[in-house]
């Protein structure tokens, strides 16, 4: 199994530790040649989305990103990754990728200062460590979208078919349990294919 | 350690990979977003200024700082001076993300730096060497970048700073555990942090490359020298055309592995910071606060 992992800017490696620990291959993605490789997964990584959103247009990314994903890649999106996928975000500001049924709010939290670590159950898996960094998080789901987990009574997690989207890091903890999901769905996928 | 250490070396993390620019208004803010950075330093004057009007360099005025985080959705970062704990607590006190204790201004405290961990917002400090990023580390920071030489457009200490640290690094990585004390007591820092490096091979934050950078080849060079990420100060808003130059850097950092990109980035970026040779300037900056 192989995982493409957005690499623009951001909290890539981490992800990629995360699937090495898990037995999965990981390819960095930083320009358009990068995308030669197939590959049975996508992962939009936490970081700035303004820098990614940008840099994925400039290096020609975005409409191959796009295609793969319409022919229904499985993509996971932490934080950054989350406001790349979502159809909406708040206040009317452009969007990216614009896949997913679920409007974002952007720096929901405030600065800094409102980062923070919670511990929610998420949908399927138990009750996982969150870490929320200067995070997101979606004001709503609408059309085939779902919720997965909550934290204070805000979505913090959403799937929707082969997308799935965490406004949290679960790369920054010990706990592969959200990655593990994850690359259940990439085998589901690739049983189908075949 | 507190959850507060852990977001604030998390934070550091998600910066990676990106350029962070300094701006002295919210229009040069709103530029450097556009162009991608990854995060702002809020200054009133960027580094070559500082050294051109010398006198007494503080921390910028808060009403500014919070005009630049009105416009931007990207972290906004400021300077204080070196031991200045009270312009700490204001830049804490006005929600910032990031503060630099830095070299650049004019430091307030001889012998002592900043106790960053009596503070919840994450700080960032400069370091020529595996001491004063260990010492830093021990005092709370959550993130290092080399010194450079600020304002000058002259990437050669940031080069010899970079070099500096991961070859000491990859010193004590080769060491035998009970050589590790000696080390610890050489460098003048604390034996847990040495043992840190020993065990992953790296500094236990994220290290950015800052001081004199000022084309796209200056921001990979420091890249493949095995930085993080960059700060560029005077290199952007000094030269002909900024917002061209920023969006090249950016993309330099990204794709720092591949010279064909990097000739097209460049190319035909208008006039550079003039710049001065590091050895030409009378203040050296990185000798603040060691």
């Amino acid at each position: 199994m192989k995982i493409g992992v957005l690499a623009l800017q951001g909290a890539f490696a981490e992800h990629c530790a995360m699937l090495q620990k898990l037995g999965a291959d990981s390819r960095e993605i930083r320009q358009r040649a990068d995308l030669d490789d197939s590959f049975d997964g996508l992962i939009l990584p936490g970081g700035e989305s303004t820098v990614m959103g940008k840099l994925m247009k400039e290096l020609d990314l975005l409409q191959p990103l796009n295609e793969q994903i319409e022919r229904g890649i499985p993509v996971f999106g932490t934080c950054a990754g989350l406001l790349l996928l979502a159809k909406q975000i708040e206040g009317n500001e452009p969007t990216y990728l614009a896949k997913m049924d679920i409007e974002a709010k952007r720096n929901a939290y405030g600065r800094q200062l409102g980062s923070f670590i919670a511990s929610a159950p998420f949908a399927g898996i138990g009750t996982i460590p969150m870490v929320f960094i200067r995070a997101p998080y979606i004001s709503k789901v609408f059309g085939s979208a779902k919720a997965l987990a909550e934290v204070d009574g805000k979505i913090v997690a959403a799937q929707q078919g082969h997308l799935l989207v965490t406004a949290f890091h679960p790369e920054l903890t010990h706990d592969t349990r959200v990655h593990s999901y994850f690359l259940k769905m990439v085998q589901r996928a690739a049983k189908k294919d075949s | 350690m507190s959850n507060r250490y852990e977001l604030n070396k998390n934070l550091a993390q998600m910066l990676k990979g990106g350029v962070i620019m300094d701006v002295t208004s919210p229009e040069q803010a709103e530029i450097a977003e556009q162009a991608g950075a990854c995060a702002v330093m809020a200054l009133e004057r960027i580094p070559a200024d500082i050294r051109a009007a010398g006198g007494v360099s503080r921390m910028s005025d808060p009403k500014m700082i919070r005009s630049i985080q009105k416009t931007v959705s990207i972290p906004v970062m400021a300077k204080v001076r070196i031991g200045h704990f009270v312009e700490a607590q204001i830049l804490q006190a006005i929600d910032i993300d990031y503060i630099d204790e830095s070299e650049v201004l004019s430091p307030a405290d001889a012998v002592y730096h900043i106790d960053k961990t009596k503070f919840d917002v994450p700080f960032v400090c400069g370091a020529r060497d595996l001491g004063e990023a260990l010492r830093r580390i021990a005092e709370g920071a959550s993130m290092i970048r080399t010194k450079g030489e600020a304002g000058t457009g002259d990437v050669i200490q940031a080069v010899q700073h970079m070099r500096k640290m991961n070859s000491q690094i990859r010193q004590i990585q080769n060491m035998r555990e009970d050589e590790l004390y000696e080390a610890a007591k050489q460098l003048e820092v604390p034996h847990d942090l040495i043992r840190s490096v020993h065990d992953n091979g790296r500094l236990p934050v994220v290290n950015f490359a800052a001081g004199g950078v000022a084309t796209p080849a200056d921001a990979a060079l420091m890249m493949q020298l095995g930085a993080e990420g960059v700060f560029v100060g005077s290199g952007i808003f000094k030269s002909g055309n900024p917002a061209k130059r920023a969006a090249a850097i950016v993309k330099a950092v990204t794709n720092y592995n591949d010279p064909e990109m990097l000739a097209e980035l460049s190319t035909d970026l208008g006039e550079a910071m003039v710049g001065i040779n590091a050895d030409e300037i009378s203040v050296l900056m990185a000798e603040r606060g060691k």
